[in-house]
């Protein structure tokens, strides 16, 4: 049995390894280990194209993460302990929304954007000069569509769990609702906020499905990997793929370390 | 004050009302109504109302087919392989090493698809395990954009999501009933039999069912390691919308491959509901 899941581990860490170990390679080679060197990390971030996806990417998911939480946020707080009609269709449409496939998703706003922006832009170009098209904001809409669901979730968890009496209490002693809000309610959800906000950030950098089809001209950083990957493996690859992995592990530490703290406060 | 109460509902609700409209319910509505629809003659959209697009299914019926084998295979093989991994960790690994054990399973969930398939491409290439068997002298394996390859990386992809309720489900489970069956002189493969499989049977069925459901849009996968040979239903969608933009016939097999998901998903948690419904009344007896 022991022995049964130090194969599974060893299944699921050595291809990880593996790249982050070629990834220091001093050859040419991207599949053998030929001394060892971080050229292919200088390479990369002074590659202009790497940089310039890097950026976008960061970008559409700071965006994305910070309006799924502030939105996501706001819905969860209406939506506890509501009952009725309006509470079934968000059920429901937070229900689509993570449940239908990424790439039905990506199609499907793809056509849309077009065809709206094919119908409004002759209007808009005739008044302001400006025309819409996808790109940034499309990624930003996209992804956080998505990850406003997964926050509504995790603030409606933590919402409903935390003890009820504290907010009656707080108002039986003459707080106002603001004050009860900023004094008692935000800080018992705030761990459940961070943390969606962290998992928005990773998803939105991670993801390649969605983007594939909303970016339009933009590329980010798993669209300039996807596209490479198609031209052929290079360290370069290697190196940028380590450096993706180290990130989204770094951040889903810290949403851990929030997550713990916030559940162990809780408790106490 | 009700009013008020409303109106702050209303208020908080309205950003997220107003972003699920425009950009998922507007978006599938779209997609329901081109694919009614025509291809244009420039690529597109021509407006119609014709069941053609839908006639025209069985064009790509391989995709189809890979899918709905794929899919269900991949699900099979992640769930024989995470079980066990699952039993040692809720039921044989000491308290001080399961969370970092459990930990160290859902990680690799979080960080990018793409590159751990990518990382496949070595493993399965011309110098990874084709080169090893070849020390050994089994010569001219061939394992890169083979179905196997697809496999190999739906596991590696979604082995954590199904050992994860299925770990919760085997903790849950009271350990002192093993004890007691033991005590009256039960066979061990008896107990895992009428007991364990029993009581973790919801862990299994939830982590099928969420594998599944990804599984049945996967592209990416089948991108990198099927090398174009082995194609699902996620790889037709891309070629027609992005290559071919016959948006029209793109759109009547996305709604196909949302509703099959539909109709498996709804017997699917049916049967659940049935199964759970019946093991409620052992609990009452």
């Amino acid at each position: 049995m022991k022995y049964y899941a130090i194969a599974v581990y060893g299944f699921l860490y050595l291809p990880i390894c593996i790249i982050a170990l070629f990834s220091f390679s001093a050859g040419r080679s991207a599949t053998s280990m030929q001394g060892f060197s971080l050229e292919w990390y200088s390479r990369a971030l002074n590659n202009p194209f790497v940089m310039e996806a890097l950026w976008t990417s960061v970008q559409v998911a700071f965006y994305s993460a910070l309006l799924a939480t502030v939105v996501g946020t706001m819905a969860a707080l209406a939506l506890t302990g509501m009952k009725g009609r309006v509470r079934r269709v968000f059920d429901l449409l937070v229900q689509i929304a993570v449940m239908i496939p990424g790439i039905v998703i990506g199609i499907a706003t793809l056509i849309a954007l077009v065809t709206v922006f094919g119908l409004i832009n002759p209007w808009l170009v005739a008044w302001t000069g400006w025309s819409l098209s996808l790109g940034r904001g499309a990624l930003i809409g996209a992804h956080g569509l998505f990850t406003m669901s997964l926050v509504i979730l995790l603030v409606r968890g933590r919402m409903e769990s935390f003890d009820k009496a504290q907010i009656e209490a707080s108002s039986d002693l003459g707080a106002s609702p603001t004050a009860t809000f900023v004094q008692v309610t935000l800080p018992q959800i705030m761990p459940a906020i961070l943390a969606g906000f962290l998992l928005a950030f990773t998803f939105s950098f991670d993801d390649f499905v969605i983007a594939f089809f909303v970016a339009g001209s933009e590329t980010t950083l798993p669209i300039y990997v996807f596209s490479s990957i198609r031209r052929g493996v290079t360290p370069e690859i290697n190196a940028i793929g380590t450096m993706v992995m180290v990130a989204s592990l770094g951040l889903l530490i810290i949403a851990q370390i929030i997550l713990r703290r916030g559940a162990s406060k809780s408790s106490r | 004050m009700a009013t008020t109460q409303n109106r702050a509902r209303a208020f908080l609700l309205a950003p997220a009302g107003l972003w699920y409209a425009a950009l998922l319910m507007l978006p599938l509505a779209v997609v329901l109504v081109f694919s009614f629809g025509e291809r244009s003659a420039v690529g597109g959209y021509a407006p119609g109302f014709t069941l053609d697009q839908y006639k025209n299914l069985p064009a790509r019926a391989a995709a189809f087919r890979n899918t709905l084998t794929l899919a269900p295979l991949g699900t099979l093989a992640a769930l024989l392989i995470a079980y066990p991994l699952a039993y040692f960790l809720a039921v044989k690994v000491s308290r001080r090493w399961k969370t970092t054990l459990l930990v160290l399973v859902i990680v690799p969930f979080w960080t990018s698809i793409l590159i751990r398939s990518y990382a496949w491409i070595f493993m399965l290439g011309g110098k990874g395990i084709p080169a090893l068997l070849e020390a050994i002298g089994i010569d001219d394996v061939r394992l890169i954009n083979t179905p196997f390859a697809v496999l190999v990386g739906i596991v590696y992809g979604y082995l954590p999501l199904m050992v994860f309720p299925i770990y919760v489900a085997l903790e849950r489970m009271d350990k002192g009933l093993l004890e007691a069956a033991a005590d009256l002189g039960t066979p061990p493969w008896r107990s895992f039999l009428q007991i364990t499989l029993p009581l973790s049977m919801t862990g299994v069925l939830t982590g099928s069912m969420l594998v599944f459901i990804l599984l049945m849009g996967e592209f990416l996968i089948p991108a990198i390691l099927g090398g174009g040979k082995v194609f699902f239903v996620g790889n037709a969608l891309v070629d027609l919308f992005l290559q071919s933009r016959n948006w029209a016939f793109g759109s009547a097999v996305a709604v196909a491959l949302v509703v099959i998901m539909l109709i498996i998903v709804a017997f699917y948690s049916r049967a659940v509901k049935r199964f759970s419904a019946s093991r409620d009344d052992v609990g009452l007896m």
